[in-house]
C-alpha cells in the first residue's frame, strides 16, 4: 500500500509504561499509526490493549513514555484534549445517551455551540457524513431504539463529526454480522483513503488479515512485535498473541435430539418502537440440541428471545414449554420452568453493576430454598454459592464483595453464564454469548454451552459469528426482518452463500437453489 | 505557572470519604450559616452555643429534641424506603397529614375507651390512609410513568387543605373560641408520655422502624428485590421481579409509615387535630434521609441532630429575636452542602499546575483484565 509508505506518523507512542497497583499494564510499548493505514492491535484480554488506547485517548496518563501527534509532543489530561488533537475512540460499550436522539448525541460534549442548537445544520452534517461513509442512520431516532449495530454507526459518526483523524475502533465487529462487518470495512477503507489512521482492535484473525496493513501484538503488557500484514499468516499472529498454537476447533459430540422443550407457533411481537419485530416465528428447540439463530443485527433475534422468557409481549401466536402453554406468562414463570436467558447486554440487563459478585450470583435464585428461608436471605450460603460459582466458572474477581461493574467483559459473562447454568435449566437462550471475549474465554463459554447440550438442555444460540454458529449448531435458523427465512437441518453442509442470501431476505428454497452446490465452508 | 482545575469521576469511593464527606458538609453548612447569622446582626458563636445549650444542655431541652426527632425519624424511614427503589416520594408531608386526619376520624367515629384498642385502630387507620395517599402516586408512576415527584408534591397540598377543611369545618370544636382545631382527644386516644416530659410512646416506633427496615433491606428477599429494582430495573425484570407491583407496594408502605408518624404526633403530642399541624417534618425528613445516606440506623442519629437544630432554632427565635425563616435558611444550607458533598463522593477535583502532574485515574488493575 503506497498510502502508508512515507511521511510522519499521525501518532507515535514510544516506550509507554503504565503501572496500576501491583500490575504492569504496559511496559515499554512502542506504537504508531500512519496516515491512510489500518493498524491492528492484537492481544488477549488483559494484554494491555485497552490501557494503551486509553492512554492515547487521554483517559490515563502514562507513568513514562512519549506521545507525539503529527510530530509534536503532547500530554493529554483528559479525552477532551485527545479529541481536540483529532483522536476519536469507539468503545466496545458505546458512550451514547440512550434517551436522546442521534443528532443530540452527535454534539455530546462539544464546545462552542451556540445556545440555540442549530439542529438543521447538525442533521445535514450527519446526513452528509453518513452518505459519504456509508453509515446510514436516522438522525431523529433515539439511541435506545437502535440495534447495537446501528448504535455503533452513531458512535463512529460522532467521531467523524468531531473531525477525528485517528480513529480507535475497539472490537468493532464483535457486535456485527458478516454483512454489517463488510459494510464497516467499506467505511474504514473510505476513511483511510482520505488519510485517516485507524487503530483496529480485534480478536478475529480473518478480519485483521483482511483489513489491516500492519499488526502490533501485545502480550501481558509487553510488545511482542509489529509486523506487516502482507508478510505474515493467521497462525503466526495467533502464536505471537497467545504464545502457543491455537485450537480453532470445537469438540462436539454426536447426540440424538430428544423431545421438544420450547415450541413456538406463529409468534408475532413488536419492537421497542412499536413496529413489528418478530413475525410468525415458528420453530422448536429439542433436548440435547443447539438451535443457532443467524441474522444481521436488529432483525428480531433479541426480541424473539425476550418473548420466550416473558420479557416481551406476544401479540399473536403461542409459546409452549414442555407442552404447556406459557404465552405471555410473567418472567418468573419461565424462570421457574427452567428457561434461562443470557442477554447480550450484560451490564444493562443481566447484572446489577453496583451490586457485588455474591449479590449478583443469586439474581435468579434468591427465592430458592438453598439461599433463603422464610423470606430471609442466608448471606453465608450466598457467599459459599458465589465462591463455588466463581471457582467453577473461572471468574477472576478480587473478592465476593467486589461490585461487578469492576469486572471485565469476560468475567461478567462467565459469572452470568455460571449463574444461569447452575440452576439446572431445561433450556438456555444465549444472545451473543461470546461477544467481545478473548480466545480463552470464548472457548470456555462455547464448551459450557456444549456441556449444557450434553446434559440434555435445549440451547438457542443467537450469534453474529457465522463460524461459531456453524461449528456449534445442530440446526440453524436464519432471520431477516423478524421472519425466520428457513431452518437448516445440516448447517455445516449448507453453502455459506446460501445462508448469506437468507440473511438478506431470500427464502430458504430459493437461496439453496441459487447458491453453488456441495459448498460447506471454504 | 498555569493552574487548571480538573474534575474526574471516581471509580471507587474510599470508605473514609463516606463518613468524612457528610461531616465536612455539615461543618461547611454551619460555617456559612455563621456568616449568615453575622449579617443578621447576631454573634454566630453565641447563636450556635444557644442552639446547643437549649437542645442538649438540660433534661428539658434534651427531651424536646427527642420529641422533634421522633416524627423525623419515622418520616425519614418512609422516604428512605422509596428512595432506595429510586422512587422519589416527596409527599411524606401530605401522608403525615392524611395519617393524622384518619387517626382523628378514628377517634371521632370509632372511639373505644381502651388505650390499646384505640391505639390499634388509630395505627391502622393512619397507616392505611397515608399508604393509600402515597400509593395513588405510586400507581400512576408504575402504570403510566407519571412523574411521582410532581404527584406526591401536589398531593401534599390536597392533604393540607383537606385537613384545613375538617378543622375549620365539620370537626371544629365549638368550645375552641373559633380556633381551627378539634376538641381535645379523650385520654384513651392519647399515647402515654414518659418521665414527666413530652416524650411519648412514638419513641419506640421511631427506634423500631429503622431497626426493622435495616433488617428488611439487608437480610430479606424482599429487601434484596427492592435494592435490585433501585439499582437496575431492567435486571429486576429479567430476574422475574415485578417492578410495577413493587412500586405501588413500596409507595404504600412508605406512605403508611409517614401516616403513622402523623398519628404519633397527633396522639402523642398535640392531642387534637389543628391547623398547621406538622410544620414541615415531611420535608425535613428528606434532608434527614439524604444526610443518613439512606441508611436506616444512621437516620436515627441524623434525626436527633436535626432535632437539635429545630429546638435550638425555636430558642433562637425567642432569645435572639431571629425570625423562624432564619432557621429554614440554616436547614436549607445543610441540605445544599450535603447534596453538594455528593459531588465529591462521585468525582475528584485536581488542581493541575503546569508541569509535573500526578496520574489521572488511579484505577485498579482489574479494570484492565
Amino acid at each position: 500500500m503506497d498510502a502508508r509508505a512515507p511521511s510522519k506518523p499521525l501518532v507515535r507512542m514510544e516506550k509507554i509504561t503504565k503501572r496500576f497497583t501491583g500490575v504492569t499494564a504496559n511496559l515499554d510499548v512502542d506504537f504508531d499509526v500512519r496516515p491512510g493505514e489500518v493498524h491492528a492491535l492484537l492481544g488477549e484480554n488483559g494484554a494491555g490493549k485497552s490501557t494503551l488506547m486509553n492512554i492515547l485517548y487521554g483517559l490515563y496518563r502514562p507513568d513514562s513514555g512519549v506521545l507525539t501527534i503529527e510530530g509534536k509532543d503532547v500530554s493529554f489530561s483528559s479525552p477532551r484534549d485527545a479529541i481536540a488533537s483529532g483522536i476519536g475512540m469507539v468503545h466496545q460499550h458505546f458512550m451514547l445517551i440512550p434517551s436522546q436522539t442521534v443528532w443530540e448525541n452527535m454534539i455530546l460534549g462539544l464546545e462552542g455551540l451556540s445556545s440555540v442548537l442549530p439542529k438543521r445544520a447538525i442533521r445535514e452534517r450527519i446526513l452528509e457524513l453518513s452518505s459519504r461513509y456509508g453509515l446510514s442512520v436516522d438522525p431523529d431516532a433515539k439511541i435506545w431504539q437502535l440495534s447495537i449495530g446501528e448504535q455503533q454507526r452513531v458512535a463512529i459518526l460522532q467521531m467523524l463529526y468531531r473531525r477525528a483523524k485517528i480513529l480507535v475502533l475497539d472490537e468493532p465487529t464483535a457486535v456485527l454480522t458478516p454483512q454489517e462487518a463488510e459494510h464497516l470495512f467499506v467505511t474504514v477503507r473510505q476513511m483511510t483513503s482520505e488519510g485517516h489512521g485507524i487503530v483496529f482492535i480485534s480478536h478475529k484473525m480473518d478480519e485483521v488479515m483482511g483489513l489491516s496493513h500492519r499488526v502490533t501484538i501485545l502480550r501481558k503488557g509487553r510488545l511482542v512485535g509489529t509486523v506487516d500484514t502482507a508478510s505474515t499468516t493467521k497462525e503466526k499472529l495467533a502464536e505471537m498473541m497467545i504464545g502457543q498454537k491455537m485450537i480453532f476447533s470445537i469438540e462436539k459430540k454426536e447426540l440424538q435430539p430428544g423431545k421438544p422443550v420450547i415450541e413456538c407457533a406463529s409468534v408475532c411481537a413488536l419492537g421497542d418502537r412499536g413496529i413489528p419485530a418478530v413475525s410468525r416465528a415458528t420453530f422448536m428447540i429439542r433436548e440435547q440440541e443447539i438451535l443457532g439463530v443467524a441474522g444481521v443485527a436488529g432483525n428480531g433475534q433479541q426480541e424473539l428471545c425476550e418473548t420466550l422468557v416473558g420479557l416481551r409481549k406476544v401479540e399473536s401466536g403461542a409459546i409452549r414449554v414442555n407442552n404447556e402453554e406459557l404465552t405471555n406468562s410473567i418472567p418468573k414463570t419461565f424462570i421457574d420452568k427452567g428457561i434461562h436467558y443470557i442477554p447480550a447486554d450484560r451490564k444493562g440487563t443481566g447484572l446489577v453493576p453496583n451490586m457485588n459478585v455474591s449479590e449478583n450470583s443469586i439474581l435468579k435464585r434468591y427465592w430458592s430454598r438453598a439461599v433463603s428461608k422464610k423470606g430471609f436471605i442466608d448471606w453465608k450460603e450466598v457467599f459459599s454459592f458465589a465462591r463455588g460459582l466463581v471457582s467453577r466458572y473461572n471468574v477472576s474477581t478480587p473478592s465476593m464483595e467486589t461490585p461487578v461493574r469492576n469486572l471485565s467483559g469476560g468475567n461478567l459473562q462467565k459469572l452470568m453464564l455460571g449463574r444461569e447454568l447452575s440452576d439446572s435449566p431445561i433450556a438456555i437462550l444465549a444472545v451473543h454469548p461470546t461477544w467481545g471475549l478473548d480466545v480463552a474465554a470464548t472457548k470456555f463459554v462455547r464448551e459450557q454451552l456444549l456441556a449444557a447440550r450434553e446434559a440434555g438442555c435445549a440451547v438457542l444460540l443467537v450469534s453474529e459469528d457465522l463460524d461459531e454458529l456453524l461449528a456449534m449448531s445442530d440446526r440453524l435458523a436464519v432471520m431477516c426482518k423478524g421472519e425466520i427465512m428457513g431452518i437448516l437441518d445440516s448447517p455445516a453442509e449448507t453453502p455459506v452463500e446460501a445462508i448469506g442470501l437468507m440473511m438478506a431476505g431470500t427464502p430458504a428454497e430459493e437461496a439453496l437453489a441459487s447458491a453453488p452446490r456441495g459448498g460447506g465452508k471454504s | 505557572m498555569k493552574l487548571s482545575i480538573k474534575v474526574e469521576p471516581r471509580l471507587e469511593t474510599p470508605r473514609m470519604l463516606g463518613i468524612a464527606i457528610p461531616v465536612i458538609s455539615l461543618a461547611a453548612a454551619l460555617l456559612s450559616g455563621a456568616v449568615f447569622l453575622f449579617f443578621m446582626g447576631v454573634s454566630p458563636f453565641q447563636a450556635y452555643s444557644t442552639i446547643i445549650r437549649s437542645s442538649l444542655g438540660d433534661a428539658y431541652g434534651l427531651s424536646e429534641t427527642v420529641v422533634k426527632a421522633i416524627p423525623l425519624a419515622m418520616a425519614a424511614i418512609a422516604v428512605m424506603l422509596s428512595f432506595t427503589m429510586l422512587i422519589w416520594n416527596i409527599g411524606a408531608e401530605g401522608q403525615i397529614f392524611m395519617g393524622a386526619i384518619a387517626a382523628a376520624a378514628a377517634v371521632r367515629y370509632l372511639f373505644v375507651d381502651n388505650h390499646l384498642a384505640m391505639f390499634a385502630i388509630m395505627f391502622a387507620a393512619a397507616g392505611i390512609a397515608g399508604g393509600i395517599w402515597a400509593a395513588i402516586a405510586g400507581y400512576f408512576r408504575a402504570r403510566w410513568s407519571v412523574n411521582e415527584i410532581i404527584t406526591t408534591l401536589m398531593l401534599n397540598y390536597v392533604a393540607m387543605n383537606l385537613l384545613n377543611y375538617f378543622v375549620y369545618g365539620p370537626w371544629r370544636d365549638p368550645a375552641s373560641l373559633g380556633f381551627p382545631m378539634t376538641a381535645p382527644f379523650p385520654d384513651a386516644a392519647r399515647l402515654p408520655s414518659f418521665w414527666g416530659t413530652r416524650i411519648h410512646a412514638g419513641l419506640f416506633l421511631a427506634i423500631l422502624f429503622p431497626l426493622i427496615f435495616w433488617v428488611i433491606l439487608r437480610f430479606t428477599r424482599w429487601g434484596y428485590e427492592i435494592r435490585v429494582m433501585g439499582e437496575n430495573p431492567k435486571a429486576a425484570g429479567f430476574a422475574g421481579m415485578s417492578y410495577i407491583k413493587n412500586v405501588v407496594f413500596v409507595m404504600f408502605l412508605s406512605g403508611a409509615i409517614a401516616g403513622i408518624a402523623g398519628m404519633c404526633e397527633l396522639s402523642g403530642l398535640q392531642g387534637r387535630l389543628q391547623h398547621g399541624f406538622s410544620g414541615g417534618y415531611g420535608y425535613t425528613a428528606i434532608i434527614v434521609a439524604w444526610l443518613a445516606r439512606l441508611h436506616p440506623i444512621a437516620i436515627i442519629l441524623v434525626s436527633f441532630l436535626m432535632g437539635v437544630l429545630l429546638v435550638g432554632g425555636e430558642t433562637l427565635q425567642i432569645v435572639m429575636r431571629l425570625p423562624l425563616s432564619s432557621m429554614l435558611v440554616l436547614q436549607g444550607l445543610i441540605l445544599f452542602f450535603v447534596l453538594g458533598g455528593e459531588f465529591f463522593r462521585k468525582f475528584r477535583i485536581r488542581i493541575l499546575s503546569g508541569g509535573a502532574t500526578p496520574p489521572i485515574a488511579t484505577t485498579s488493575a482489574k479494570e484492565e483484565k
